[in-house]
């Protein structure tokens, strides 16, 4: 039978959650690196064994974890984040020049073919790579050298590449998403990159329509559709069916477009799930009511999934990185929540039910399902 | 070569796998903060970028991370020059090089 395993990453520490195929019944594991900020882990689809955990504190700066038995052990692996040449400044939040610094890694993307290559997004905002498991990572600095570095400006989280999307049916192509600077795409294999922001609109900054500068909280795609992109930005979710060359807006009827995840069905390219937050100064459900909202058309029409979660005082936020979905027959759905909760739908998002509720603040979840 | 008592942070002594706070750290030459660090960092390479940044190159070693505090013999060395020689009483053996995580809540 085949079992699941959710790699939740938290404020004070990892956590494996895992179950059979029937998503049940679930034994936890954890606190892995108890006590250390743990912004992502995610195993390779290659090797499932295969896991990649960033593990950091503000004390003692950035670890990076590998393990090679399905997150039982890990062991240290580089720690190196040295950006190619002199990085120069960014822009700060006042739009004068501030240095370029390493702080941070938010997210690691392994490839689907290779178990020991890994992409990493880090803060300030760059793109690593290791074809070593780990053993060392070098910059793709033609991302940050592209032209609009200079003027990238952080986002409230930081200046952070926290997306990092891979194209299984083309390999030169990647993805990958700022806060705030927007989205970019290479096209051979990192070497170059372009923006991709067309017909992305942001208040906040000088020029609404700007070639750079947006707030993107996060893109999603299907793998059987690699050139469709779904969006869900500071305000407004986007979609692009170019690979990003133009954006749609398709909020449609939702009650409010901000928000932070979203995330596509496993077997339904066009079915796609965002968790509406109030507002871009009040990061918690509208009402108390958490909910997330499902689109069988690719958005626009979007209705409310409520069944099993709570209908009032509920006021979590849901973090960029906490939702992931299962390729099981009947698609699971995950999120995990600022309050601790990681929430599971078995069906498709139809109805949810708490796997754990007291957890410390979610900051990332990712979905293994194993064979 | 000195047997350093050194005692590290409870994050540092999990990442080292070490059972006890303070580990004994062999030191080649003048017992200094650069001194003691290069030889934690190369007995546990682990710990490397954990108590001082990545240096550019090996003769350029990293600056002690903001939050990172070094005492000894009751006093604040952690904005001494990383050659200072530290006290005697370190350097001998009688009193530990403390590596301590600044209080900072959390």
């Amino acid at each position: 039978m085949s079992a699941v395993r959710v790699l939740v990453g938290t404020r004070k520490g990892a956590f494996v959650l895992s179950s059979d195929g029937t998503r049940r019944a679930w034994d936890v594991s954890g606190p892995h690196f108890a006590g250390w900020e743990i912004y992502h882990l995610k195993g390779s689809p290659a090797d499932p064994n295969r896991i990649y955990v960033s593990q950091g504190s503000g004390w003692f700066g950035q670890l990076m974890q590998r393990s090679d038995d399905g997150g039982k052990t890990f062991t240290p692996v580089d720690n190196t984040f040295a950006y190619d040449g002199v990085p120069g400044t960014h822009q700060w939040y006042d739009g004068t020049p501030h240095p370029w610094e390493f702080k941070r890694v938010w997210h690691l993307e392994p490839s689907s073919t290779d178990p020991d290559t890994v992409y990493a997004g880090i803060e300030d905002a760059a793109l690593f790579k290791s074809t070593d498991g780990g053993a060392s990572w070098h910059e793709l600095s033609g991302l940050r050298k592209h032209g609009s570095g200079p003027h990238w400006q952080p986002g409230a989280g930081g200046l952070c590449l926290h997306t990092i999307l891979l194209d299984p049916t083309n390999p030169k192509r990647i993805v990958i998403a700022i806060s705030a600077a927007g989205a970019f795409r290479s096209d051979d294999g990192g070497v170059t990159w372009k923006p991709i922001n067309k017909g992305l609109v942001s208040d906040g900054i000088p020029n609404p329509n700007a070639e750079v500068g947006h707030c993107v909280h996060r893109i999603a795609s299907h793998r059987s559709r690699p050139a469709t992109l779904f969006m869900q930005k500071h305000w407004h979710v986007m979609r692009s069916d170019d690979a990003g060359d133009q954006w749609t807006k398709v909020s449609g009827n939702l009650p409010t477009d901000f928000g932070f995840v979203i995330d596509v069905h496993a077997h339904e390219p066009e079915t796609i799930f965002v968790v509406p937050i109030k507002s871009d100064s009040e990061h918690f459900p509208l009402d108390g009511r958490l909910r997330v909202y499902r689109s069988r058309s690719g958005g626009n029409d979007w209705e409310p999934l409520a069944k099993g979660l709570p209908e009032k005082d509920c006021y979590v936020n849901v973090l960029r990185d906490a939702m992931a979905v299962d390729t099981l027959d009947s698609c699971g759905v995950y999120f995990g929540t600022t309050g601790g909760q990681v929430y599971a739908s078995p069906d498709g998002g139809d109805s949810w039910s708490a796997i754990v509720r007291d957890l410390p603040p979610v900051l990332s979840v990712e979905v293994q399902t194993l064979p | 070569m000195a047997d350093i008592r050194v005692v590290l942070p409870q994050h540092l002594q999990t990442l080292a796998r070490v059972p006890d706070r303070e580990v004994a750290i062999g030191v080649d030459g003048a017992v200094t903060i650069r001194a003691i660090l290069d030889a934690i960092e190369a007995r546990f390479p682990q710990l490397r970028g954990t108590i001082r940044d990545h240096g550019t190159s090996p003769s350029t070693p990293g600056r002690r991370r903001p939050f990172v505090r070094f005492f000894a013999c009751e006093e604040d060395w952690s904005h001494a020059a990383p050659d200072d020689p530290l006290p005697a009483a370190v350097a001998d053996g009688r009193e530990p090089f403390l590596v301590v995580g600044a209080m900072a809540g959390g």
